[in-house]
């Protein structure tokens, strides 16, 4: 279970409307350093709400409730305060930047976390070599170098160049937005194995998912269903098989 | 609009980082312009009587002429006579032989801009021409150009050097008539950059000419001429900057290429004119004749031009393809933001069979900035089995700005070949918040999605340019998107 100090994520009561419409309905979630708890919820139910509302996307009006990460008022961060401060949030759609390279964002984006942590910026020799070991773990080729961010990617190619991105920027709180949506089983193995390779008790994940195949892989603490906009039962592992097998209209008619 | 974007747009514009003006003695003309002062420019350079006719005839062209409004651009009508058209540092009267000579003002000046001249210019490998107002101060590396038979000096000491190419060449590709501003350069044109690459030379670096305007009330006409004979190639690179004035400036140049048999000339153009202040005020008038011709067979001319400064950008680097298989190229960026305006293209005219040309055209629009893409692809009867592609791509930024596109496309010989593309898009928020959720601040998503667009144009560039057109387009975009 969740260490007993101030957890890493602290959610609480949580509201959050987009364009007038109640999408996240008093959401309350305590995450410890160490801890992978995944989020599971029918379309609709607020999950990529949640990861956007953590990462800071315009867009959301947060009308009650608090987020605080390691003790912060998170929501009071700029995105890309938050990406600096080690929150990383895996797109369920990654966008594709034409004409941009690949290694020069990740470049780009490694070098504004050691800024912020009054580093220098990263030799480009050794970053390359790190960037390589990563993307022979991620079964990525080595012309995805030269390509264009997410340019002409696959949608596997996409998701396996986030959870790349993550490997390399070391977050301390994941968030992965239904990064093993359209994944076929050898590339969702990949993605486990990437998401597991960073498992450590500094660092937390949230996974997002719609289906339990993946936690079958990479293996939560706790399960949470989300309905409507809060979350409406957690257990451990076993939810999600019973989820599967009796189908969210059963949390849901519980919920009501 | 979003959060997001209201955030960008309040994002403080860094200004413009040329607006210095140099305090300098000059010897400058009283405004006006008759043909007293076309005798007396064409006296102060101690030209042959061929050329100071030709100017002569050119003015007396120009009384009959209209100053044209067709472009998508708008100004007040100018008043020439009340411009000065010449002016010059005031300086030993034989002009500086070395650069010891110079005034060190001037060359504090060039510091300041970042011209590489001294020895960091021939570390750089980079021989630069400069320009000042309207006189050449300094050409570096004569020598080792000599020593491989590349001319390349002032316009005005290549018409006492070498008249008889001036004589051949002057007018050849851009006659006097051609257009309004370019017969008003033909009257009046100061100085500028001159190139012969002999037969056969390679030419050992690239060569650079430095313009920057500094006198008030001063138009700048420089005129520059390259000739590259059969089989040899030269780079050429021209930058401009000019100082931060209330008033607007008029910049009217001319440029004129000719490529014989299996010539390459590569024309780079980093334009920084000051594009006058957050509310339009002030800025230069460019506009500027720019032309080639591929007179040999396999001849090969390729233009590139990143335009992020000027009030106003009036210019169609254009292409005669007249030699058999021959090449022309035109890659283009141009940027506009707060009140600036571009109206910018290129003209392939295809005569010869075989030959091929290749537009790339990237439009950047912000702030309130109106940018328009104005392109002729002609093929004539004569030029059989002649292709062209063009792609031009506009991108905007916020909801005041502009893009627009006007290509014309004249086919007269049934075996050519004309493909055109073209997009419009706007930076996604999409885009920008995938960077800023990776710690990328907006500023340098913008510079980065802003530079990728760009990538195909860029990549043309010399090096050290593409580096230097990068940083300017980051700058003329600050605080831009919306």
């Amino acid at each position: 279970m969740t260490a007993s100090r101030t957890p890493l994520l602290a959610i609480d009561n949580l509201h959050v409307t987009v364009e007038g419409k109640q999408i996240l309905d008093g959401l309350t979630l305590q995450l410890g350093a160490g801890a992978v708890h995944a989020i599971m919820g029918p379309n609709g139910s607020g999950k990529s709400t949640l990861a956007h509302v953590l990462a800071g996307r315009p867009g959301y009006e947060i009308t009650a409730g608090t987020v605080s990460y390691e003790g912060r008022d998170l929501l009071a961060l700029a995105p890309e305060e938050r990406a600096r401060e080690g929150v990383f949030l895996g797109f369920q759609y990654p966008v594709e930047i034409p004409g941009v390279n690949n290694v020069y964002l990740l470049k780009a984006a490694v070098n504004a976390v050691r800024k912020q942590r009054g580093l220098p910026e990263v030799d480009a020799f050794e970053f390359l070599g790190l960037v390589r070991e990563k993307m022979k773990r991620m079964h990525i080729e080595d012309s995805f170098l030269s390509r264009g961010v997410n340019e002409g990617f696959s949608g596997g190619e996409k998701k396996r160049n986030e959870v790349l991105q993550m490997l390399v920027l070391e977050p301390r709180l994941a968030i992965l937005d239904e990064t093993d949506s359209g994944l076929d089983i050898d590339a969702l193995k990949v993605v486990a194995a990437g998401v597991n390779s960073l498992r450590s008790p500094e660092r937390a994940c949230l996974l997002i998912t719609h289906y339990q195949r993946l936690l079958e892989y990479v293996v939560p603490d706790i399960v949470h269903v989300l309905v409507r906009g809060r979350i409406a039962r957690s257990g451990d592992r076993t939810l999600a098989l019973e989820l599967e097998r009796r189908g969210y209209d059963w949390v849901a008619g519980e919920a009501a | 609009m979003s959060e997001n974007a209201r955030q960008l747009e309040t994002l403080v514009a860094r200004g413009y980082q040329h607006g210095f003006v140099t305090e300098i003695d000059a010897d400058t003309v009283a405004p006006g312009l008759n043909e007293d002062v076309v005798r007396l420019i064409s006296r102060k350079k101690q030209e042959p009587a061929f050329l100071t006719e030709w100017r002569l005839k050119a003015l007396r062209h120009w009384l009959t002429m209209r100053e044209p409004h067709w472009a998508h651009v708008k100004f007040a009508p100018i008043d020439y006579q009340s411009i000065s058209y010449y002016s010059a540092p005031k300086s030993r009267k034989d002009g500086p032989k070395s650069l010891d000579e110079v005034d060190p003002k001037l060359l504090e000046t060039y510091e300041k801009l970042g011209v590489p001249l001294h020895e960091r210019a021939r570390l750089a490998g980079v021989a630069v021409d400069a320009v000042f107002d309207s006189v050449s101060v300094a050409t570096t590396f004569k020598e080792r150009l000599a020593a491989a038979g590349v001319v390349f000096c002032p316009f005005s000491e290549a018409v006492r050097t070498h008249p008889q190419l001036i004589e051949q060449y002057l007018g050849s590709v851009v006659p006097y008539t051609d257009n309004f501003f370019a017969t008003l350069n033909s009257a009046v044109f100061s100085d500028g950059s001159f190139v012969y690459v002999p037969k056969g030379v390679r030419c050992p670096m690239e060569l650079s000419t430095y313009f920057r305007i500094n006198a008030m009330n001063t138009g700048q006409f420089e005129r520059t001429l390259i000739i590259a004979d059969a089989g040899s190639y030269v780079s050429y690179l021209e930058g401009c900057s000019a100082p931060q004035r209330d008033e607007n400036q008029l910049h009217a140049a001319v440029v004129e290429l000719i490529a014989l048999d299996d010539a390459y000339i590569k024309y780079s153009t980093v334009q920084n004119w000051y594009p006058g202040d957050a509310n339009g005020r002030g800025g230069i008038y460019n506009f500027v004749t720019k032309r080639g011709e591929c007179r040999g067979r396999r001849a090969h001319i390729s233009w590139t031009q990143v335009e992020t400064g000027s009030a106003i950008t009036w210019k169609y680097p254009s292409c005669v393809l007249r030699g058999e298989g021959s090449i022309g190229e035109f890659y283009s960026v141009a940027t506009v933001n707060h009140h600036q305006q571009a109206d910018t293209g290129t003209k392939m005219i295809h005569i010869g069979r075989d030959t091929r040309s290749t537009i790339i055209s990237k439009g950047i629009s912000a702030g309130r900035g109106q940018n328009t893409y104005r392109g002729l692809v002609k093929m004539l009867p004569s030029a059989h089995a002649a292709r062209n592609f063009t792609q031009c791509d506009s991108l905007l930024m916020g909801g005041e700005c502009g893009a627009h596109t006007f290509p014309y496309v004249e086919v007269k010989n049934p075996s050519a070949t004309v493909e055109h593309e073209a997009s419009t898009s706007k930076i996604s928020e999409d885009q920008l918040f995938y960077c800023l959720a990776r710690g990328i601040s907006e500023e340098d998503a913008v510079n980065m999605i802003v530079s990728g667009f760009c990538k195909s144009v860029f990549r043309e560039l010399p090096m050290e340019f593409a580096v230097e057109a990068q940083a300017l387009l980051a700058v003329s975009l600050e605080g831009a998107v919306g």
